[in-house]
């Protein structure tokens, strides 16, 4: 009996050991194929520049997103991978950058560019190329009929839905309203954004400067602004032109005179020049850490953040990175593949909520309707912590009524 | 357009053009003396400005920041020059330019390695916070001071340099090397000197900006250029040159800024192009001297 007990284990053995080969054998060549088959995102970001602390956070949490995907097995099977691209803030580098992604690298699709002067020429080369680009800088034109195409998403939130939550948080009937203008297509889509919220209000416009895109030194136009007598200054830059325009406007003593309102108030620029700087400037957000105590996609997203990037929080701009590549993914996962066609009807009926709360691309222009936080910078003795930056004023909930109609972007109805 | 508008507008532009000045000021002496086109003078900017806010925050004050991180830096410069620079003399022109232009990759590559890339808050000194009523309107009390710092620096610089020995063996220096070592003057000293004292002027230019501009790994680039530009249109190695075209410069941004903003940045460039159309050396350069 032992002999044959033993004869059996053997047996059994030598059966599980051949199984689990020949399974492995089977298994090998789908493996060869799926590791042909990763499926690349192609992630043009301004690395260098003075976008350059919004652009690494974006690709740490475009990063994220990738990796929970692969850790889940991928979609269908096929790994997923980030092409990381300097468009060095520029937008002749982007397209080259893009184009090269698409015809070299092969692609699937495009998340990123920073600036909105050139995520509109990354657009126009996706556009061309047929590929999708889920867009994750701010832009108003980019939903307008001339520059969309079925192709293009767009994740960000665009100035319209900010000047307008920042406007109602901060704007009264017969307040004096004066503007300091980065003079670029950002700005631009500001200042328009804000001027109609004004006028929505019954605010009044004493004056506009446009300023030069990148000035390390704004003090040139203070006396100016100092001399419309505005109740409210309303600064439309980005990056480091939004730290230093601050920083200079309260060393001319504005902040006593006026309100300082912006339309997009940075995490890292606010890190950057201190809490007294800063001190109740009022602006709008896509996403703020703070965010957890009232969300739990927010509190899980942070979480699976910290845990990947050594306790850091993440980022306004970075929230972006994960929830553009994400909704990418989650797309291709209910696609169930790459093919162009179906993920854009994928994307179109998506119900996401990767960080903040439902959210979905409306049909017509593909903007992503989503909730809009209006966040005034707390002053050094409110702060509970170094990342307690932060009070959430407002928490808009996405809805149509935020985003122009459809007709009005020109789009057929 | 009333007048207390146009002459708060002047003093900005003059406070824009002292760190316009203090910063050409480094380059066209080690430009005059030694005849280096210092590429890296932006980047020793930028490590001016860390070295200060570092030195600040160590000894719990700016004051401290401010005096030993020129000193400290210019004393890095003399290292660079005994090292790097000594061995490219007598050699052309571009030989230096390569060498301090790559040296500048290098040093904004380890600022961003060991303070990473992101701006850091460079506080303004307790004492200079706030602003100073001129009766006609509000002025930062911190670029007032900046002003008369730079002033001060200026007088004590052309002092040194027209009446002391050491000023005496300085500029002969800079015109005939030769004659100087005949006479027992040790000249590579004073090239040493010299190097030092155009980085450490570098420096000061940077922890004076630190408190006006967020301090970062980039923030030497744009200087570099605004520098260029100062020693071009007050003519390569004119001291005299750099301090007139520095405020030429700060001045016509802030009085362009008022009318025409948008052109506030090209208005240094226009400059510079018409000067040079008018006088190539530049207002107050010799004519056809490269070194």
């Amino acid at each position: 009996m032992p002999k044959s007990g033993s004869t059996l284990r053997i047996s059994r053995r030598t059966a599980l050991a051949g199984l689990s080969a020949s399974a492995a054998l089977l298994a090998m060549p789908r493996l060869g194929r799926a590791a042909d088959e990763t499926i690349r995102i192609g992630f043009p970001t301004p690395l260098t520049g003075p976008f350059a602390a919004e652009a690494r956070d974006q690709v740490k949490c475009a990063e994220l997103a990738v990796k929970l995907v692969n850790d889940k097995g991928g979609i269908g099977g096929r790994k997923v991978e980030l092409l990381v691209r300097d468009d060095k803030l520029n937008a002749g580098e982007a397209a080259t950058r893009t184009l090269e992604l698409i015809e070299k690298d092969k692609v699937h699709a495009v998340v990123g560019a920073l600036s909105s002067a050139v995520q509109l020429a990354v657009n126009e080369v996706t556009r061309a190329r047929g590929v999708i680009y889920v867009s994750i800088s701010q832009s108003d034109t980019i939903n307008e009929a001339k520059d969309f195409s079925k192709y293009t998403f767009h994740e960000a939130l665009n100035p319209h839905m900010t000047t307008a939550a920042v406007a109602r948080q901060t704007l009264k009937k017969g307040m004096k309203v004066a503007h300091l203008v980065a003079d670029y297509a950002y700005g631009h889509e500001m200042l328009r954004g804000f001027k109609r919220a004004q006028t929505a209000i019954g605010a009044e416009s004493v004056g506009e400067i446009l300023h030069p895109f990148g000035a390390a030194d704004y003090s040139t136009f203070m006396p100016r602004l100092m001399s419309m007598r505005p109740d409210v200054l309303c600064i439309s830059n980005f990056g480091r032109d939004q730290a230093n325009a601050i920083k200079q406007a309260v060393d001319f003593g504005i902040k006593q005179q006026m309100k300082i309102v912006v339309p997009v108030i940075l995490h890292n620029q606010r890190l950057a020049v201190g809490p007294d700087v800063f001190e109740g400037v009022v602006g709008g957000a896509n996403y703020y850490w703070g965010l957890e105590t009232q969300s739990k996609s927010a509190a899980a997203f942070n979480t699976a953040f910290k845990a990947a990037n050594g306790g850091a929080i993440p980022t306004d701009y970075g929230a972006y990175g994960y929830s553009g590549v994400g909704s990418l993914l989650a797309a291709m996962q209910a696609a169930g593949g790459t093919d162009t066609d179906k993920v854009i009807d994928a994307l179109e009926k998506l119900q996401y909520d990767l960080t903040k709360g439902p959210q979905h691309y409306r049909k017509c222009d593909h903007q992503s309707v989503q909730s809009v936080l209006v966040l005034e910078s707390k002053k050094k003795s409110a702060m509970a912590g170094d990342n307690d930056l932060f009070a959430i004023l407002a928490n808009d909930a996405g809805s149509d009524g935020m985003l122009r109609t459809c007709s009005e972007l020109g789009h057929a109805t | 357009m009333d007048l207390s508008l146009i002459i708060m507008q002047l003093l900005s532009g003059i406070a824009l053009g002292a760190v316009l000045v203090i910063t050409a000021l480094g380059l066209t002496i080690v430009f005059g003396m030694l005849g280096v086109v210092n590429f890296a003078h932006g980047a020793l900017f930028m490590i001016g400005a860390y070295a200060g806010l570092y030195l600040a925050s160590l000894t719990g004050s700016f004051w401290w920041g401010l005096l030993l991180a020129p000193i400290l830096i210019g004393a890095f410069g003399m290292l660079i020059e005994f090292v790097l620079i000594r061995r490219l003399y007598g050699r052309s022109i571009d030989d230096p330019l390569l060498l301090t232009f790559g040296l500048s990759y290098i040093l904004v590559e380890g600022v961003r390695i060991v303070f990473g890339s992101d701006g850091i808050p460079f506080p303004t000194p307790p004492q200079l916070i706030g602003v100073l009523d001129l009766g006609i309107g509000f002025f930062p009390r911190y670029r007032l001071f900046v002003i008369v710092l730079v002033a001060v620096v200026l007088l004590a610089l052309w002092l040194t340099l027209e009446k002391t020995r050491v000023g005496l063996i300085v500029r002969a220096g800079a015109r005939d090397p030769t004659i100087m070592q005949v006479l027992g003057v040790d000249i590579g000293r004073v090239w040493l000197a010299i190097f030092g004292l155009g980085v450490g002027l570098a420096a000061l230019g940077g922890v004076l900006a630190g408190p006006m501009r967020s301090v970062n790994p980039e923030m030497g680039s744009l200087v570099l250029a605004e520098a260029f530009v100062v020693t071009v249109i007050g003519g390569l190695g004119s001291i005299v040159g750099a301090v007139v075209a520095g405020l030429m410069v700060g001045i016509s941004i802030s009085l362009v800024a008022l009318f025409a903003p948008e052109m506030a940045t090209i208005v240094m460039f226009a400059l510079m192009a018409v000067v040079l159309l008018i006088r190539p050396q530049g207002l107050f350069g010799v004519r056809g001297r490269t070194a």
